[in-house]
Protein backbone atom coordinates (compact mmCIF):
# COMPACT_ATOMS: atom_id res chain seq x y z
CA UNK A 1 0.00 0.00 0.00
CA UNK A 2 1.43 3.61 -0.76
CA UNK A 3 2.57 5.27 1.94
CA UNK A 4 1.38 8.87 3.45
CA UNK A 5 3.38 11.31 2.21
CA UNK A 6 5.12 13.70 4.78
CA UNK A 7 4.59 17.04 3.00
CA UNK A 8 2.41 20.18 3.96
CA UNK A 9 -0.67 19.68 2.36
CA UNK A 10 -0.94 16.42 4.86
CA UNK A 11 -0.31 17.79 7.56
CA UNK A 12 -3.36 17.48 10.44
CA UNK A 13 -1.60 18.47 13.75
CA UNK A 14 1.93 19.99 14.72
CA UNK A 15 3.61 21.38 17.51
CA UNK A 16 1.53 24.86 17.92
CA UNK A 17 3.36 27.37 16.93
CA UNK A 18 3.72 29.55 20.33
CA UNK A 19 4.98 26.41 22.10
CA UNK A 20 8.99 27.45 22.38
CA UNK A 21 11.59 24.78 21.48
CA UNK A 22 13.28 24.45 25.09
CA UNK A 23 12.78 21.08 26.13
CA UNK A 24 9.80 20.71 29.39
CA UNK A 25 11.28 20.47 32.50
CA UNK A 26 7.98 18.16 33.86
CA UNK A 27 8.15 14.44 34.49
CA UNK A 28 6.83 12.32 31.87
CA UNK A 29 3.19 12.32 30.87
CA UNK A 30 2.42 15.65 33.84
CA UNK A 31 -1.05 16.85 32.58
CA UNK A 32 1.20 20.68 32.61
CA UNK A 33 2.48 19.85 29.14
CA UNK A 34 -0.90 19.24 27.67
CA UNK A 35 -2.50 22.75 29.35
CA UNK A 36 0.40 24.57 28.23
CA UNK A 37 0.20 22.80 24.50
CA UNK A 38 -3.64 24.06 24.72
CA UNK A 39 -2.70 27.64 25.95
CA UNK A 40 -0.71 27.94 23.27
CA UNK A 41 -2.75 26.97 20.38
CA UNK A 42 -5.73 28.96 21.76
CA UNK A 43 -3.80 32.23 21.76
CA UNK A 44 -2.42 31.79 18.33
CA UNK A 45 -5.73 30.82 16.97
CA UNK A 46 -7.71 33.83 18.69
CA UNK A 47 -4.70 35.99 17.31
CA UNK A 48 -3.99 37.13 20.84
CA UNK A 49 0.01 36.58 20.77
CA UNK A 50 1.14 39.90 20.81
CA UNK A 51 -2.03 40.75 23.76
CA UNK A 52 -1.26 37.81 26.09
CA UNK A 53 0.11 38.61 28.68
CA UNK A 54 0.62 35.27 31.22
CA UNK A 55 1.08 35.28 34.81
CA UNK A 56 3.12 32.15 36.52
CA UNK A 57 2.88 31.25 39.50
CA UNK A 58 5.07 29.47 42.08
CA UNK A 59 4.93 25.64 41.92
CA UNK A 60 5.59 23.48 38.52
CA UNK A 61 4.09 25.75 36.65
CA UNK A 62 6.60 28.40 37.78
CA UNK A 63 8.77 27.89 34.39
CA UNK A 64 5.78 28.51 32.21
CA UNK A 65 7.40 31.72 30.65
CA UNK A 66 10.39 29.23 29.46
CA UNK A 67 8.00 27.79 27.16
CA UNK A 68 5.11 29.66 25.31
CA UNK A 69 6.09 32.59 23.22
CA UNK A 70 4.11 35.68 24.99
CA UNK A 71 4.44 37.96 27.31
CA UNK A 72 4.59 36.73 31.15
CA UNK A 73 5.37 38.00 34.66
CA UNK A 74 6.56 35.84 37.53
CA UNK A 75 4.13 36.33 40.38
CA UNK A 76 5.21 35.64 44.26
CA UNK A 77 3.71 32.77 45.41
CA UNK A 78 -0.32 32.80 45.18
CA UNK A 79 -0.20 36.36 44.68
CA UNK A 80 -0.84 35.78 41.08
CA UNK A 81 -4.26 37.13 40.26
CA UNK A 82 -3.79 40.51 42.12
CA UNK A 83 -0.94 40.99 40.06
CA UNK A 84 -2.92 40.40 36.59
CA UNK A 85 -5.66 42.43 38.42
CA UNK A 86 -3.68 45.57 38.48
CA UNK A 87 -2.16 44.72 34.77
CA UNK A 88 -5.66 44.35 33.55
CA UNK A 89 -6.88 47.81 34.90
CA UNK A 90 -3.46 49.55 33.70
CA UNK A 91 -3.70 47.73 30.02
CA UNK A 92 -7.62 46.94 29.54
CA UNK A 93 -6.47 45.76 26.07
CA UNK A 94 -4.30 43.20 26.77
CA UNK A 95 -5.43 39.44 27.46
CA UNK A 96 -3.98 38.86 30.86
CA UNK A 97 -4.42 35.29 32.48
CA UNK A 98 -3.06 33.60 35.23
CA UNK A 99 -1.63 29.71 35.10
CA UNK A 100 -1.72 28.45 38.93
CA UNK A 101 -1.72 25.36 40.13
CA UNK A 102 -3.86 23.93 43.53
CA UNK A 103 -1.21 24.16 45.62
CA UNK A 104 -0.74 28.29 44.72
CA UNK A 105 -4.47 29.16 44.25
CA UNK A 106 -6.31 27.30 46.99
CA UNK A 107 -3.93 27.09 49.68
CA UNK A 108 -1.37 30.39 49.92
CA UNK A 109 -3.15 32.38 47.76
CA UNK A 110 -6.65 31.81 48.38
CA UNK A 111 -7.72 35.56 49.76
CA UNK A 112 -5.91 37.29 46.30
CA UNK A 113 -7.92 34.58 44.24
CA UNK A 114 -11.17 34.57 45.93
CA UNK A 115 -11.13 38.50 45.98
CA UNK A 116 -10.34 38.94 42.70
CA UNK A 117 -13.21 36.69 41.76
CA UNK A 118 -15.37 38.48 43.73
CA UNK A 119 -14.59 41.69 41.92
CA UNK A 120 -15.31 40.24 38.98
CA UNK A 121 -11.87 41.55 37.27
CA UNK A 122 -11.66 40.38 33.72
CA UNK A 123 -8.92 38.74 33.88
CA UNK A 124 -9.00 34.47 33.03
CA UNK A 125 -7.47 31.91 35.65
CA UNK A 126 -6.05 28.41 34.28
CA UNK A 127 -6.16 26.18 37.18
CA UNK A 128 -3.97 22.44 37.35
CA UNK A 129 -5.91 20.95 40.67
CA UNK A 130 -3.99 17.46 40.84
CA UNK A 131 -4.43 17.34 44.57
CA UNK A 132 -0.94 17.07 45.80
CA UNK A 133 1.88 19.32 46.42
CA UNK A 134 3.95 17.76 43.20
CA UNK A 135 7.24 20.21 43.51
CA UNK A 136 8.16 20.36 47.10
CA UNK A 137 7.62 16.54 46.89
CA UNK A 138 3.83 15.15 47.02
CA UNK A 139 3.01 16.62 50.28
CA UNK A 140 -0.76 17.19 51.02
CA UNK A 141 -2.70 19.86 49.25
CA UNK A 142 -6.44 21.25 50.67
CA UNK A 143 -7.45 19.81 47.56
CA UNK A 144 -6.13 16.25 48.35
CA UNK A 145 -8.91 13.60 48.51
CA UNK A 146 -10.24 12.27 51.82
CA UNK A 147 -8.13 8.57 52.11
CA UNK A 148 -5.59 9.63 49.85
CA UNK A 149 -1.83 8.80 50.81
CA UNK A 150 0.64 11.42 50.36
CA UNK A 151 3.79 11.88 51.76
CA UNK A 152 2.78 13.69 54.63
CA UNK A 153 -0.62 11.72 55.28
CA UNK A 154 1.10 8.32 54.87
CA UNK A 155 -1.94 6.58 55.74
CA UNK A 156 -4.28 8.40 54.10
CA UNK A 157 -5.74 11.91 54.81
CA UNK A 158 -8.18 11.85 57.62
CA UNK A 159 -10.54 14.57 58.15
CA UNK A 160 -10.59 14.42 62.16
CA UNK A 161 -6.82 14.85 61.42
CA UNK A 162 -6.62 16.88 57.97
CA UNK A 163 -9.71 18.20 57.46
CA UNK A 164 -11.57 17.94 54.74
CA UNK A 165 -10.90 18.99 50.96
CA UNK A 166 -12.60 21.90 49.33
CA UNK A 167 -13.57 22.75 45.80
CA UNK A 168 -12.76 26.21 44.80
CA UNK A 169 -14.18 26.25 41.62
CA UNK A 170 -18.04 25.58 43.61
CA UNK A 171 -16.87 28.36 46.15
CA UNK A 172 -16.26 30.71 43.76
CA UNK A 173 -19.38 29.97 41.58
CA UNK A 174 -21.22 32.11 44.41
CA UNK A 175 -19.83 35.05 43.37
CA UNK A 176 -21.35 37.64 41.37
CA UNK A 177 -17.95 38.48 39.53
CA UNK A 178 -17.28 35.54 38.24
CA UNK A 179 -19.12 35.07 35.24
CA UNK A 180 -17.49 31.47 33.82
CA UNK A 181 -16.61 28.64 35.73
CA UNK A 182 -15.90 25.49 34.15
CA UNK A 183 -14.05 21.88 35.51
CA UNK A 184 -12.35 20.00 32.47
CA UNK A 185 -9.10 17.45 32.86
CA UNK A 186 -7.06 16.53 29.82
CA UNK A 187 -6.49 12.69 30.38
CA UNK A 188 -8.06 11.48 27.41
CA UNK A 189 -8.13 13.16 23.80
CA UNK A 190 -11.73 13.84 24.31
CA UNK A 191 -11.43 15.49 27.51
CA UNK A 192 -8.34 17.26 26.05
CA UNK A 193 -10.31 18.84 23.10
CA UNK A 194 -13.36 20.22 25.07
CA UNK A 195 -10.68 21.48 27.92
CA UNK A 196 -9.28 23.87 24.71
CA UNK A 197 -12.54 24.94 23.73
CA UNK A 198 -13.52 26.32 27.60
CA UNK A 199 -10.11 27.72 27.57
CA UNK A 200 -10.64 29.97 24.51
CA UNK A 201 -14.14 30.52 25.14
CA UNK A 202 -12.76 31.87 29.01
CA UNK A 203 -10.28 33.73 26.28
CA UNK A 204 -12.71 35.20 24.28
CA UNK A 205 -15.08 36.14 27.73
CA UNK A 206 -11.89 37.99 28.78
CA UNK A 207 -11.75 40.50 25.54
CA UNK A 208 -15.35 40.81 25.66
CA UNK A 209 -15.08 42.14 29.42
CA UNK A 210 -17.72 39.60 30.68
CA UNK A 211 -15.95 39.31 33.85
CA UNK A 212 -14.04 37.01 35.73
CA UNK A 213 -13.71 33.67 34.41
CA UNK A 214 -12.08 30.52 35.47
CA UNK A 215 -10.98 26.94 34.06
CA UNK A 216 -10.05 24.06 36.30
CA UNK A 217 -8.35 21.30 34.55
CA UNK A 218 -8.02 17.99 36.76
CA UNK A 219 -4.49 16.73 36.66
CA UNK A 220 -2.82 14.28 37.20
CA UNK A 221 0.65 14.26 39.33
CA UNK A 222 1.93 10.84 38.56
CA UNK A 223 5.15 11.65 40.09
CA UNK A 224 3.48 12.67 43.20
CA UNK A 225 1.24 9.98 43.27
CA UNK A 226 3.45 7.02 42.77
CA UNK A 227 2.31 5.67 39.75
CA UNK A 228 3.14 5.63 35.60
CA UNK A 229 1.66 8.39 33.64
CA UNK A 230 -1.32 5.90 32.40
CA UNK A 231 -2.23 4.40 35.53
CA UNK A 232 -2.22 8.15 37.05
CA UNK A 233 -5.19 8.92 34.21
CA UNK A 234 -6.61 6.01 34.98
CA UNK A 235 -6.60 6.90 38.94
CA UNK A 236 -7.76 10.13 38.01
CA UNK A 237 -10.68 9.16 36.10
CA UNK A 238 -12.06 6.63 39.17
CA UNK A 239 -11.08 8.49 42.13
CA UNK A 240 -10.46 12.17 41.38
CA UNK A 241 -13.49 12.80 39.18
CA UNK A 242 -16.14 11.74 41.48
CA UNK A 243 -15.38 14.25 43.71
CA UNK A 244 -14.55 16.88 41.15
CA UNK A 245 -16.88 16.25 38.32
CA UNK A 246 -16.16 17.58 34.89
CA UNK A 247 -18.47 20.35 33.04
CA UNK A 248 -19.52 24.24 33.07
CA UNK A 249 -20.68 24.96 37.06
CA UNK A 250 -21.88 28.91 36.03
CA UNK A 251 -22.02 30.78 32.98
CA UNK A 252 -23.66 34.03 32.75
CA UNK A 253 -24.34 35.05 29.00
CA UNK B 1 -11.40 1.80 -2.64
CA UNK B 2 -9.93 5.22 -1.21
CA UNK B 3 -8.79 4.68 2.17
CA UNK B 4 -7.88 7.47 4.87
CA UNK B 5 -4.15 6.73 5.75
CA UNK B 6 -1.96 8.83 8.33
CA UNK B 7 1.70 8.44 9.71
CA UNK B 8 2.85 10.22 12.85
CA UNK B 9 7.04 11.95 12.74
CA UNK B 10 8.41 11.81 16.37
CA UNK B 11 10.41 13.97 17.91
CA UNK B 12 12.74 11.29 19.64
CA UNK B 13 15.10 13.22 21.60
CA UNK B 14 12.11 15.59 23.09
CA UNK B 15 10.27 12.53 24.05
CA UNK B 16 9.86 11.04 27.30
CA UNK B 17 8.36 7.39 26.80
CA UNK B 18 5.55 8.47 28.87
CA UNK B 19 2.97 5.83 26.98
CA UNK B 20 -0.26 8.34 27.28
CA UNK B 21 -0.23 8.47 23.74
CA UNK B 22 0.19 4.59 23.23
CA UNK B 23 -2.89 4.00 25.80
CA UNK B 24 -4.69 6.82 23.79
CA UNK B 25 -4.07 5.32 20.07
CA UNK B 26 -7.62 4.10 18.94
CA UNK B 27 -5.76 1.42 17.09
CA UNK B 28 -3.20 -0.15 18.93
CA UNK B 29 -0.27 1.80 16.61
CA UNK B 30 2.08 2.93 19.06
CA UNK B 31 4.31 0.75 21.65
CA UNK B 32 7.70 2.11 23.42
CA UNK B 33 11.12 1.11 21.77
CA UNK B 34 13.70 -1.12 22.66
CA UNK B 35 16.61 1.63 22.40
CA UNK B 36 16.47 4.61 23.83
CA UNK B 37 17.10 8.24 23.14
CA UNK B 38 20.34 10.39 24.45
CA UNK B 39 18.10 11.25 28.12
CA UNK B 40 17.47 7.04 28.56
CA UNK B 41 14.20 7.15 27.29
CA UNK B 42 12.39 4.80 25.40
CA UNK B 43 10.77 6.87 22.92
CA UNK B 44 7.13 6.03 21.33
CA UNK B 45 7.44 4.64 18.00
CA UNK B 46 5.05 3.35 15.17
CA UNK B 47 4.72 -0.18 15.58
CA UNK B 48 1.90 -1.18 13.40
CA UNK B 49 1.60 1.65 10.82
CA UNK B 50 -0.64 0.13 8.32
CA UNK B 51 -3.39 0.72 11.20
CA UNK B 52 -2.57 4.86 11.31
CA UNK B 53 -5.54 6.51 10.46
CA UNK B 54 -4.10 9.93 11.34
CA UNK B 55 -6.78 10.66 13.93
CA UNK B 56 -4.15 12.75 16.28
CA UNK B 57 -5.19 11.37 19.43
CA UNK B 58 -2.27 10.72 19.78
CA UNK B 59 -0.51 14.28 19.61
CA UNK B 60 -3.56 15.85 20.76
CA UNK B 61 -2.61 13.90 24.59
CA UNK B 62 1.34 14.16 24.04
CA UNK B 63 2.26 16.06 27.55
CA UNK B 64 5.42 17.12 25.54
CA UNK B 65 4.44 17.90 21.68
CA UNK B 66 6.42 15.76 19.91
CA UNK B 67 4.06 14.10 17.44
CA UNK B 68 3.18 15.20 14.05
CA UNK B 69 0.44 13.80 12.19
CA UNK B 70 -0.23 13.22 8.76
CA UNK B 71 -3.26 12.47 6.76
CA UNK B 72 -3.70 11.39 2.72
CA UNK B 73 -6.42 10.19 1.18
CA UNK B 74 -5.29 6.95 -0.83
CA UNK B 75 -7.03 5.25 -3.91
Amino acid sequence: MAEVEIKKENLVYAKPRLMLDNIIHYCPGCSHGTVHKLVAEVIDELGLAEKAVGISPVGCSVFAYNYIDIDWVEAAHGRALAIASAMKRLMPDKMIFTYQGDGDLSAIGTAESIHAAARGENVVTIYINNAIYGMTGGQMAPTTLLGMKTATTPYGRDPRLNGYPYKIAEMMAHLDGATYITRQSVHTPANVRKCKNAIKKAFQRSMEGKGFSFVEVVSTCNSGWKMTPVAANKWLEENMLPFYPLGDIKEVK
Amino acid sequence: MAKIKGTIVIDRERCKGCGVCIASCPCDVLSLSSEVNSKGYPVAQMANPDACIGCASCAVICPDSVITVYRQKIN
